[in-house]
């Protein structure tokens, strides 16, 4: 189980929350909520006050890395480092369950071989989830991990969303699509900001064709 | 082997020379006699005082003394690498780096020239250590500025590679290993190729001051050998030390990215 606990993310007040195993969290909230800051600070990327539990092991008490290879945060735009996308899998890593995952989300084993940058946007975002799932993380946090994919590649992502929670995998997913929350998550975490950020007064729509 | 000392008439007859320069700009209105006067003014009285300074430190033969201006050179030499860099991180951690890697090299470097290869009497004779170690401190330093100054640039423009290995459970040393290795490059080009064109297109300043003040070419030559070897080994000595130093700067305890500090949030 992921346990949070009066973590403090921005202008958020302090978020307490626990997600069990085989669960979804949708975490929501308009752009700029601090979605992505939610996350990066479950995984330790940037630094937080309060604590983040997993089964009873707090993120300070483990090596930063070690708290990585199970909490794991998957960016909304994947940084790539090296030549080919097999260059960023370990040496080691079992050639079966590569290409069980490629295939799971369409991807032909040929685009391994490829430079990274003449994949295109969504063939790096599922290359980007197979890298990953590679080695097992226990939590999945997952920013936006849809965003660029037609409604295909959606679906095989969702499905395996699914089957990483059949497996006993927590996730906490940033989406935009009402859609995948519907069929994913079990829980949702509204973010709204401690102090509302003086605004414009929204103004009443006249009429429905009004676009903002 | 002669040497013409010059004296303070054949100076002058030096600085009629740019004084031509500056009244040729007045005349075509480029609006520069200041900035050369200022120049000039400023170049005469700091070589000057070096003079006066080197003069009395040779003539005491102090170990206190000199290893005194030898401290007031590596701090000099600490601050101008904070001075060259686009990104300024980590206050006293950065000049810290910078500072505590020319001390070491500079005196690692000295003391091994001094008494392994050169061999003065006694072993800290000014007149030896300081002009070796401002020529170890003057190229370090280059070299030390530039790796730094790559490698934080090279992270604010990766941070999504950089992120994506930290995410994956590299430690800040593995995460940040293409931009160390791409750092190291950068600082050591000026230094490998000052080696490979030495002599071909410029006589280095040292060997040119030597002949100049009658020595043998081939003698002035050896010296000039030795103190490449000496420069070149202190810089990439100094560079890789200051990576290292750099991959630390940019990370945290928590193996995290600095983002805040390289000024990307």
């Amino acid at each position: 189980m992921l346990r949070v606990e009066k973590l403090k993310v921005g202008d958020l007040p302090p978020l307490t929350f626990e997600v069990a195993a085989s669960e979804c969290l949708s975490v929501e909230g308009p752009s700029g909520s601090g979605k992505t800051r939610l996350l990066r600070a479950i995984a330790d990327l940037d630094d937080a006050e309060g604590y983040v539990f997993l089964d009873g092991v707090e993120r300070r008490e483990l090596a930063a890395p070690e708290w990585r290879r199970r909490v794991r945060y998957f960016a909304a735009e994947p940084g790539w480092w090296a030549a080919t996308a097999r260059d960023h899998f370990p040496s080691d890593v079992d050639p079966a369950r590569l290409d069980r995952l490629l295939d799971a989300l369409g991807l032909g084993a040929g685009l391994l071989d490829q430079p990274i940058g003449q994949l295109s946007t969504g063939e790096r975002l599922r290359m980007a989830l197979v890298r990953g799932l590679i080695d097992e993380p226990r939590v999945l946090l997952l920013d936006e991990p849809t965003g660029a994919l037609d409604a295909q590649s959606r679906a095989l992502v969702d499905e395996l969303i699914r089957f990483q929670l059949l497996a006993g995998r927590i996730v906490l997913l940033v989406s935009h699509n009402a859609a995948e929350i519907d069929r994913l998550a079990h829980q949702r975490l509204q973010l709204k900001a401690l102090a509302p950020r003086p605004a414009v007064p929204e103004q009443p729509l006249r009429d429905g064709s009004a676009a903002r | 082997m002669t040497y013409v000392p010059l004296t303070w008439i054949d100076l002058a007859a030096a600085a009629v020379l740019i004084v031509f320069n500056g009244a040729l700009s007045w005349a075509l209105r480029l609006g520069l006699e200041r900035s050369i006067a200022l120049a000039s003014v400023r170049m005469v009285v700091q070589l000057g005082a070096v003079g006066f300074v080197l003069k009395f430190i040779f003539e005491q033969t102090s170990p206190l003394l000199t290893a005194a201006m030898a401290l007031v050179m590596v701090a000099v030499a600490g601050h101008e690498v904070l001075a060259r860099q686009e990104t300024r991180i980590g206050g006293w951690m950065a000049y810290g780096i910078g500072t505590g890697t020319l001390f070491f090299v500079g005196l690692v470097a000295t003391i091994y020239s001094m008494i392994v290869i050169i061999g003065p009497e006694p072993w800290y004779a000014p007149r030896y250590v300081l002009p070796i170690l401002g020529m170890v401190l003057g190229n370090t330093l280059t070299g030390v500025s530039l790796v730094l100054n790559t490698i934080t640039q090279t992270a604010k423009r990766e941070r999504a590679a950089i992120e994506a290995r930290l995410a994956l459970g590299e430690t800040r040393f593995g995460a940040t290993s293409s931009v160390v290795v791409h750092g190291v490059k950068t600082g050591l080009m000026p230094i490998l190729n000052a080696m490979a064109a030495t002599g071909l297109v410029t006589l280095p300043g040292m060997m040119t001051g030597q002949i100049l003040a009658g020595i043998d070419p081939v003698e002035a030559a050896k010296y000039q050998i030795m103190i490449m070897f000496v420069i070149a080994a202190s810089t990439a000595f100094g560079v890789m030390l200051a990576a290292i130093g750099g991959a630390w700067l940019i990370t945290d305890a928590r193996h995290r990215l600095r983002v805040a500090a390289l000024g990307l949030v």
